[in-house]
């Protein structure tokens, strides 16, 4: 079980909030994802046999929403 | 880049509505339409752009709503309008994400704070590493000037530290060996090594930070309510635009729905004053659990007060020396070197009061006997020392005279435990100690009480006659001693079922349970201990009870900011579709009014960033080293 979070750019319409949690959620190996709409974060906590922070950065990029750092732990 | 794209796109349609205007009074009405249309397509693409990368996944979007209202405008030969709308859309956007920025300043300012680098001791001499890669064990140098990058303990050297990024509290703190130190701190003066307990996200700053975000994402109820009317609203809104197509034809009309179908004000109205108030509050050293504390805070008119750590300094402190012969420093030095024999915390007050005023110890305690409960005596430098209360000196054969007796008494009254000190037999001074009532707890009373909390109590475990002093003094409504944690608990559900709305302020340990049963459960200067952080309401991160009356001030403001929003965003919402109905608003004003009320909305929350309450004694809590960082 890992832990990533994503800081995007400043997100302006919370109406994006469900968008990319249900698309992440999609994703083999997603337990949970949580849009932080105020701070400009996605929190992801994934089971790192089946997924990877680094797709799940392209998830987010493909959807519209630019990654601009990550952290894994 | 989402906002440099904006912004360059506002710029460029912007000049191009200008270029129209232009043409318009030279009369040139297809070069006129060639520009507006050319406009309409530039800022057009990049909203259909959105709408279709939504679409892909299966997405509804506002971008949508909009692609095809213009697309609409573009077909009936409206260009003007459509012009109009996709340029304020686009520009709408840019000022929303620029001023939704300003609500989330404190918490950026809070981020940018985070550590970076720590020089760390090594067997290969002191080298510099990033803060993550600091672990658990190691022992890192932190100078004047530097922050500090994890939490431990310090081993050796002494500071005075800037911990506004934990506490809010600008005054610096002075700390030495022994005393434990934060993450994201700031040494003012001094030079320290401190040996590394927690790195990273471990850190009482990381946690802080995390707290914070999930209390500004956490919803209200009125947010949750007004998230459901804008799931109805939207979806009401698109049926309305076909149903009117469909049975008036009126083309116009419709589109103009499609437009305002967009619930922005509506869905921001709520969060932006939560997101502002709960900054704030972080940045003064008040974290609130969420909106719905908020509201809850906002609402409190009775507040019960543990007595030890909160109404006082918790730490019993050397309020006056009295000596009957000689000089009152000699005494205080030759009754601490006695006492550095001794584990009782009166005796390491003594000790303390004696180094804070420089004197120097220098002999050492022979023959060192504790008196349990009583005192102690020792032989220094051939000298026969008896120090504690009546029943020693009592026990010990010495005389207390009776002027001795009546001052031993007359501090005893005013609070404070009377410590004898006796040398070869001769009473020759009182050392009087007392656990001091916190310096701005009767003005944060008066302000608690100016922002309407109608009682206020006190509940202690401490015996009844210091309790009632201590309340006396501050002028609380009743005091309640001698209580076991369970009584607390007791009161707080007797005085809950009378109908009080009740807050409990407590140090968060031993209080646990009381605060928890509380409507409102706060912790006061817990020093970021894990269980409080996490079980409280409200955490006080610094002992200061003017952070208390302020997170009060500040509940109330951000409640008062939220349903000034709520009401003006409903408000704007009826407006626009009474015009909309009596034929006064179109696509363009539409838009225009549309994003002006967003804007509205968002700027008087930015008004809660600033908040310092009604009184202004809060103007020594901003914080200049976090004003740096925004």
């Amino acid at each position: 079980m890992k832990k990533a979070v994503f800081n995007m750019e400043p997100f302006s319409c919370p109406s994006c909030i469900k968008k990319i949690e249900t698309t992440l959620l999609k994703v083999d190996g997603v337990r949970d994802a949580k849009v932080l709409f105020h701070s400009g974060r996605v929190r992801v906590e994934f089971d790192s046999a089946v997924a990877n922070a680094e797709a799940l950065e392209n998830t987010l990029n493909r959807l519209g929403y630019p990654v601009q750092s990550s952290k894994v732990t | 880049m989402n906002r440099i794209n904006n912004f360059h796109i506002a710029m460029v349609t912007g000049s191009l509505l200008l270029a129209a205007m232009v043409l318009h009074w030279l009369a040139l009405t297809d070069a006129k339409h060639a520009v507006l249309i050319a406009s309409t397509l530039v800022a057009g693409y990049f909203i259909a752009i959105k709408a279709f990368k939504s679409l892909r996944m299966k997405a509804f979007s506002i971008e949508l709503l909009v692609t095809i209202a213009v697309v609409g405008a573009l077909i009936i030969g409206e260009y003007v309008e459509a012009a109009a709308v996709t340029f304020l859309f686009i520009f709408g956007a840019y000022l929303e994400t620029r001023t939704l920025e300003k609500t989330r300043s404190s918490l950026r300012a809070l981020i940018d704070m985070t550590p970076i680098e720590a020089t760390v001791i090594r067997a290969e001499g002191n080298i510099k590493v990033p803060a993550e890669d600091l672990i658990k064990g190691d022992r890192i140098l932190i100078h004047s000037g530097e922050k500090i990058a994890a939490d431990g303990q310090i081993i050796s050297g002494r500071a005075t530290i800037v911990e506004a990024a934990i506490t809010g509290e600008s005054v610096p703190a002075a700390k030495a060996e022994g005393d434990h130190v934060f993450s994201g701190t700031i040494i003012d003066n001094g030079y320290i090594e401190v040996l590394v307990e927690r790195v990273g996200d471990d850190t009482t700053f990381a946690k802080i930070i995390e707290l914070v975000e999930d209390a500004q994402e956490s919803k209200t109820k009125t947010q949750k309510f007004l998230d459901r009317f804008a799931n109805i609203y939207t979806p009401s809104i698109v049926v309305l635009s076909v149903l009117v197509y469909v049975f008036s034809s009126n083309v116009e009309l419709a589109l103009t729905f499609l437009v305002i179908a967009c619930p922005g004000a509506l869905v921001i109205s709520a969060p932006v004053s939560m997101v502002a108030g709960i900054g704030n509050g972080a940045r003064n050293g008040v974290l609130i659990k969420g909106g719905e504390i908020m509201e809850k805070l906002a609402k409190v008119n009775l507040v019960l007060f543990d007595k030890t750590g909160t109404l006082t300094k918790g730490r019993p402190t050397v309020t006056e020396v009295m000596a009957w012969t000689g000089d009152e420093n000699e005494l205080l030095r030759l009754a601490a070197q006695v006492e550095v024999a001794s584990e009782h915390h009166l005796g390491q007050t003594i000790v303390s009061e004696a180094r804070q005023r420089s004197l120097a110890l220098t002999d050492k305690p022979e023959d060192a006997d504790i008196i349990k409960g009583n005192g102690m005596t020792a032989v220094v430098a051939g000298q026969r020392f008896v120090i504690g209360n009546r029943k020693l000196m009592r026990a010990e054969g010495i005389d207390i005279a009776p002027q001795q007796e009546a001052h031993a008494i007359a501090r005893e009254k005013a609070g404070n435990t009377a410590i004898f000190v006796a040398i070869d037999g001769a009473i020759k001074g009182l050392i009087s100690i007392a656990d001091q009532i916190k310096p701005e707890a009767k003005r944060a009373i008066a302000q608690l009480r100016a922002q309407g909390v109608e009682k206020m109590f006190m509940l202690t475990g401490d015996n009844r006659h210091t309790a009632q002093l201590v309340g006396d003094e501050l002028g609380l409504d009743a005091v309640h001693a001698e209580l076991l944690p369970e009584d607390k608990v007791s009161w707080v559900k007797q005085l809950k079922a009378q109908g009080y709305r009740v807050a409990m302020v407590g140090d968060g340990i031993n209080d646990a349970p009381a605060l928890a049963t509380a409507d409102v459960g706060l912790a006061m200067g817990t020093g970021g201990a894990d269980i409080t952080m996490e079980t409280a309401d409200v955490v006080l991160m610094s002992d200061n009870l003017d952070h208390f009356a302020h997170a009060h001030a500040l509940a109330k403001a951000t409640v008062g900011n939220m349903l000034q929003n709520t009401f003006f965003a409903v408000g704007t919402v009826i407006i626009l579709l009474v015009g909309v109905v009596l034929g006064k608003v179109f696509l363009a004003s539409g838009m225009l009014i549309h994003e002006i009320s967003v804007l509205l909305v968002i700027l008087n929350a930015v008004r809660l960033i600033r908040y310092k309450g009604k009184h202004g004694i809060r103007a020594k809590l901003v914080n200049p080293a976090l004003n740096l960082g925004g």
